[in-house]
Formats: structure tokens, C-alpha cells, sequence
């Protein structure tokens, strides 16, 4: 029998249990996940949910006036590990305003709050799997996971791809930020994986007179046609 | 293999209610729809307190068993219920509360003459989880549970975290605990 299946990657994600991360201590599973084979629930998913608004692609025109801050677009690909493009899929991104305050009644700290910035948006992949919004670059921030901790500025995002065992939430970092040394999600990511959460300034796709560029392309698990084996359950991969 | 290297996940952190909340991100039916069912939980963390900065994520299949998709071997099938997305989303409430609405799944062929039982998918997302944990939902009324693979492979023992129970007329109750003595059984897809 041929299956579609979506192999697991070795080397890429934290392990949940990263304990430079305060908040895993009590919110991390501590058992080992059980292997669950990838059946019809887990390679379909989602294709399309939500509605996009007309300014959702643009953080810098939801509001009557303009955001203060570097604008900026953060464009790229959204592809499969097989390099295939990954078409009409939502992309959802958030972020801090360019003081490093997000628009939410948990963050207080004393920058200001932009009241023509909520720092939300969503687009949808086009046939090639390309993304593009405009926002504006977003400032770094502190928190409490130890003294002195601040964030990298880092902008959320979130995909789908076309099945279940696709979905990635992820964050998009700047290139050479000196916070990069000291931040543990950042680093929660094995040596060597890292980077790629790295954007990549580029002038070519930068708008004369208007905004600065990132590119970032996105990777997700890649799909296989394979003859089907039973996966024995009782023996998870290393993870 | 592997020609472009994989993404890594981040956590999702505390702020996600900017990015991925819609109102309508519980109904995975349009209100009003018939036979609909409410699913709904506290999710907990490894203290016993409730997790208020979460968010589940749900996907199942329609009540005949099929999935508007080209990948389901079966082919796409248009959802029988009018207004199905098969897809909820429910951020976590300042008491941990979850809650989805939606229509009781159909159950799966499994391959090998094996049958899954009618289950939902679950990805569940918080600040200090780094990656988003898998888990499963399935219903305390459904004889077809004792035969389904995936909770033939959970030590009988931990079978009860998966397990939503019937909490009134057409509600489903199913806490999820991160961690602690009453952990839930997370998966590896």
C-alpha cells in the first residue's frame, strides 16, 4: 500500500525541556511523546481558515494615522522540505511596536505604546508559496526569565502548510543582533539550526524613498510517497 | 534526503491573541447547526495551575469520515454538514477554559481492516512550550474506542487523558494537563 507520509525531522526543533527557559519548568510534558502513525487526520488539515481583511498584509495602515518606526516588507517563500512551494496556505504574524511593546494588557513595561500600531497580520501564500507584508521593524524588549534578559527583536509567525503534521509556529529574528548570545529561545534551537530563523536584509527587493527588506523563506516538513510499513509504536524515534 | 533544511519552531509566547484569534475561531460548525456538540477543558500545567496564556488547535474529520482534501486517499469529499471547516481554534480564558463547537466526527479506516475511532487532532500551543505538544480527543461514549490502533498503543492506564466525557446534553468534557501525575498523553506526528 503507498502512503503520503510526512517524515520526522532530527536536529531542528528545541526539546520542549530547555530549562534556560524558565517557562517550560512547569509546562513542558515530561514523558516521552507516544508515536502516533500518520493516518488520514494527520496528513490533511486545514487549507484555508479565518478571513483576511483588506489591510491585513499591510501593520502600517490598520490605523488612521502611521505607526512610528522603520518601515520595512519581510517577504520569502513558504516551501516544503522537498522544495516545493507551499501555495494559497495563512501565514499569521505578530509583533511589538518599534519601542518593544506589544499591544496586549499582559506587557507593561515603560516603552510607549503606538496608537496607530496593533502589530497583527495575516496573507496567504500565492501560487509560488510567496508571502509579503509591510510593517514596521519591531524593537527589542526585557523579561523576567532572568536579570537583564531582553528579547531579540523577533517577529511571530504562524503556518499551516497542507496537513496537520505541517503546522509550525516559529519566530523570525534580524540579522547580527548582538541579543542573539544571550536569549534561551533563541538557543533552545540546536547549534546549527538557528540561523535559519535568521531573516536576510536585501537591497534588490528594497523600495527606493519607502521601506527596507527581509527575506525569509520558510520550510516545512516535506511529504513522501512511500510503501507503507506498520510503524511499530513501541519504539518512538530519538528525539 | 532532506534538500532544504526545516524551520525550527518557536514558542508562541504569551502575546498570541494579537496574531491568531478570529472571533469565529470556535465554531468549526456556523451556530445553530444541528447535532452540534461543545467540547471544552481547562488546560493545566505541571503545578496544577491553569495555563491562561494558551491555545488549542483541533482537526477532524466531517460525520461520515471524510475530509474536504486532496490527500485523503479517499479523495476531497465536500463536508456533509453545510458550513464544516473541520478546523477550531480556542485560546485559553483567565480560568484555562477551552472551548470548541462542532459536530461528532465519523470514524477512519486505519488500513490493515483496522478502524480509528472518531477522534479529533489536537495541537496545543503556550509560553513556555517551545514547540506545540499533540494530543488526541476522543468520545467516553463510543464502543468503537476499544479497538482503535492509536489507543491500543497509550498504556491502558493513561487511555483516560484522551478520553472527553460526556458532561450534559451534547457536551464533551476533556481537561489536558502539560505535566504532573496526571499528564496527558502527548504524541509525536
Amino acid at each position: 500500500m503507498t502512503e503520503l507520509i510526512y517524515p520526522y525531522a532530527e536536529d531542528t526543533h528545541p526539546p520542549l525541556d530547555s530549562p534556560g527557559y524558565r517557562s517550560t519548568g512547569l509546562r513542558a510534558p515530561t514523558r516521552r511523546p507516544i508515536v502516533l502513525p500518520q493516518r488520514f487526520t494527520e496528513i490533511t488539515g486545514p487549507l484555508l481558515v479565518g478571513e483576511i481583511g483588506p489591510n491585513d498584509h499591510d501593520l502600517t495602515r490598520q490605523h488612521d494615522g502611521e505607526p512610528q518606526g522603520q518601515r520595512i516588507t519581510v517577504s520569502g517563500r513558504v516551501l516544503d522540505s522537498g522544495g516545493r512551494p507551499v501555495p494559497d496556505t495563512l501565514v499569521e504574524v505578530w509583533q511589538a511596536n518599534a519601542a518593544g511593546r506589544y499591544r496586549h494588557a499582559g506587557d507593561t513595561w515603560p516603552a510607549p505604546i503606538d496608537p496607530n500600531f496593533s502589530g497583527g497580520g495575516r496573507v496567504v501564500t500565492n501560487s509560488l508559496g510567496e508571502y509579503s507584508f509591510t510593517t514596521v521593524r519591531p524593537g527589542a524588549y526585557p523579561w523576567g526569565n532572568h536579570p537583564n534578559a531582553w528579547r531579540p527583536a523577533h517577529i511571530h509567525f504562524s503556518l499551516f502548510g497542507r496537513a496537520f503534521t505541517q503546522r509550525l509556529v516559529t519566530q523570525m529574528y534580524f540579522p547580527d543582533d548582538p541579543l542573539f548570545a544571550y536569549d534561551p529561545i533563541y538557543n533552545s534551537v540546536p547549534e546549527g539550526a538557528r540561523e535559519r530563523m535568521v531573516s536576510r536584509f536585501d537591497l534588490d527587493t528594497t523600495q527606493p524613498n519607502w521601506a527596507l527588506s527581509y527575506r525569509w523563506d520558510i520550510v516545512l516538513r516535506g511529504r513522501e510517497q512511500t510503501v507503507f510499513e506498520q510503524v511499530d509504536a513501541g519504539e518512538p524515534h530519538d528525539d | 534526503m532532506t534538500e532544504y533544511p526545516l524551520t525550527p519552531s518557536q514558542t508562541v509566547g504569551p502575546y498570541l491573541s494579537l496574531g491568531l484569534t478570529w472571533p469565529a475561531g470556535p465554531d468549526v460548525v456556523p451556530p445553530g447547526t444541528p447535532d452540534a456538540i461543545r467540547i471544552s477543558g481547562v488546560l493545566f500545567d505541571g503545578a496544577g495551575a491553569v495555563v491562561p496564556d494558551g491555545m488549542i488547535e483541533t482537526w477532524q474529520a466531517d460525520p461520515d469520515g471524510r475530509f474536504a482534501h486532496p490527500d485523503d486517499p479517499r479523495g476531497a469529499a465536500e463536508p456533509g454538514v453545510p458550513g464544516f471547516l473541520g478546523f477550531g481554534r480556542s485560546t485559553t480564558d483567565a480560568e484555562g477554559r477551552w472551548e470548541i463547537r462542532t459536530v461528532r466526527p465519523g470514524a477512519l479506516p486505519a488500513g490493515d481492516g483496522l478502524t480509528e475511532a472518531p477522534h479529533l487532532d489536537v495541537s496545543v500551543f503556550a509560553r513556555g512550550l517551545l514547540d506545540r505538544v499533540v494530543t488526541r480527543i476522543y468520545f467516553s461514549d463510543e464502543p468503537a474506542n476499544d479497538t482503535d490502533p492509536v489507543l491500543g498503543d497509550v498504556p491502558t492506564e493513561r487511555r483516560e487523558t484522551l478520553v472527553a466525557q460526556k458532561d450534559g446534553d451534547g457536551d464533551y468534557r476533556l481537561d489536558i494537563h502539560l505535566q504532573g501525575p496526571r499528564e496527558t498523553v502527548f504524541f509525536q506526528v
